[in-house]
């Protein structure tokens, strides 16, 4: 048996189908991830992801431990609240985990991380912040709910009382505030608009059955794959890892090189990568039937690639895929399927964002 | 526990076949199979016309999960095919046994159906996996 999260029972009733992800049971889904997605992109949904990891960094040195552990610049961060995508990275530059880190002041930051790395990140935040005068804090007493889609917030006041809405309405894509015991940001990895919900364990079901009653679909892990992926979100472990860079990885926008002085893990194994020329990550798009999937062989004008995640797209009616190439990569490239070669488009990742093509 | 008609004959591979009388026989995939699968995005059906062989792989249910080989449960001409899953592949899904049929076998000798296991076989062998 794997660990659990506070909802375990609540996805049972709700009829889940529950699968092994990385150590912990969770929702693949609850009958067709195919209209949760579509729950997602068209009404509201909401998903369980409290296996993820919360840690809360605070002290006098809390913005220059971040500053030296993380690729992005947390010094960016000026308002309260303000949520910034980055990574850490090891000394190769390889990607030990991206996250997110939210600001509350200079000495007060919380970083939601992946669970699937759960134990190695924590030792290694624990190893880096041993030179700086800082606590982490993993907030195991909290669990999380994602509840996403363009009715997210008329769901989301449907259950929160009128001074607790108030707190929140109106607030600009990607920021958190406390409110009441909540914690609530406009984060999520759907693409869609919506909420990502930091509340107290044992408050989790209450908060659960309340959305659900008002209609919101629940999601699980299937739904959430391919909404992330429409998205052009990476998944770790899949688009990147300990062995990619971010550079590799469509990251490079959250790796601050400036400015110059500021030194951070990998800083130097970035530099000379980008000096050196590198892979990159694309999207690929296959509008004949089959289905772009994990690992198979792509070709491209002066080499050959990867698909690193792939899938039928719900929202688009064809696949779409991401791959490493190399960087000599034209608009077209074949891809291996089912001992045939197909062709496909090469775009940038990123295939639908609040219910529309971007293609 | 899944749904296993018992008036069907099966094949480890996870197909069902229905002896339509008249010499056919209707092939699907398992309301188990069609679990294990989950939503089902493309059919791939053979042609009408085909000759297949036992053990071939002659269609391919492709779903979010994978893609996945479906074999000819008996040796014969492939007689119909259920068009009507190019644009609803979700029938596999919701249907397995009735409107989410994949295509029709002529079998050259009937007696193969024997080969076939019963439900209760079948079910003992899906309980193993």
């Amino acid at each position: 048996m794997g660990s659990r999260t506070p909802l375990y029972d609540a996805h049972v009733k709700a009829g889940a189908k529950m699968v092994d992800f990385h150590g912990w049971d969770m929702p693949l889904n609850y009958g067709s991830q195919i209209e949760e997605h579509h729950a997602v992109r068209r009404d509201c949904g909401v998903f369980d992801v409290s296996h993820m990891t919360i840690v809360d960094v605070e002290g006098p040195q809390a913005q220059a431990f971040l500053r030296y552990l993380l690729a992005n610049d947390v010094a960016k961060l000026k308002t309260e609240g303000k949520a910034q995508y980055t990574s850490m990275l090891n000394e190769n530059g390889g990607v030990i985990d991206d996250l997110i880190v939210y600001f509350f002041s200079e000495t007060a930051y919380r970083m939601v991380v992946n669970s699937a790395t759960r134990d190695r990140d924590l030792a290694w935040i624990e190893k880096v912040a041993a030179d700086f005068d800082v606590t982490t804090k993993e907030r195991d007493d909290m669990g999380m709910l994602a509840l996403q889609g363009p009715k997210a917030a008329e769901k989301i006041q449907g259950v929160l009382t009128a001074e607790q809405y108030a707190e929140i309405e109106g607030m600009k894509p990607f920021v958190g505030k406390d409110v009441g015991d909540y914690f609530i940001a406009t984060t999520g990895y759907t693409g869609e608009k919506g909420y990502e919900i930091v509340v107290p364990a044992e408050q989790l079901e209450a908060l659960w059955n309340d959305l659900l009653k008002a209609d919101v679909a629940p999601c699980g892990l299937g739904a959430r794959d391919t909404l992330r992926l429409e998205a052009g979100m990476n998944l770790y472990g899949q688009d990147m890892d300990e062995n990619i860079t971010p550079l590799e990885a469509n990251m490079g926008w959250s790796v601050a090189f400036e400015p110059a002085d500021r030194n951070f893990i990998g800083r130097k194994a970035l530099e000379q990568k980008k000096a050196k020329g590198h892979d990159k990550l694309v999207g690929l798009v296959m509008e004949e039937k089959g289905v772009l999937r994990h690992g198979q062989k792509v070709t491209v004008e002066g080499g050959e690639g990867i698909i690193t995640s792939g899938t039928f797209s719900p929202t688009l009616g064809f696949s779409v895929a991401m791959a490493r190439v190399p960087s000599s990569v034209g608009d077209t490239a074949e891809v291996e399927m089912r001992k045939k070669q197909m062709p496909v488009k090469v775009v940038k990742p990123g295939f639908v964002r609040n219910g529309q093509s971007v293609l | 526990m899944s749904n296993i008609p018992a008036d069907l004959k099966y094949a480890s591979t996870h197909e069902w076949v229905r002896d339509e009388g008249d010499g056919t026989f209707t092939v699907g995939i398992s309301e188990h199979a069609q679990e294990l699968l989950g939503d089902m995005v493309f059919v791939e059906l053979p042609d009408v016309g085909d000759k297949v062989a036992t053990g071939d792989d002659i269609a391919v249910a492709e779903s979010v999960k994978a893609a996945s080989d479906i074999y000819a449960p008996m040796t014969g001409e492939v007689v119909a095919v259920n068009e009507d899953l190019e644009d609803a592949p979700e029938t596999v899904n919701n249907d397995p046994y009735g409107d989410g049929w994949l295509f029709r076998i002529k079998a050259d000798d009937s007696g193969e159906l024997d080969n076939l296991l019963d439900a209760n076989t079948y079910e003992a062998s899906i309980d193993e996996d």
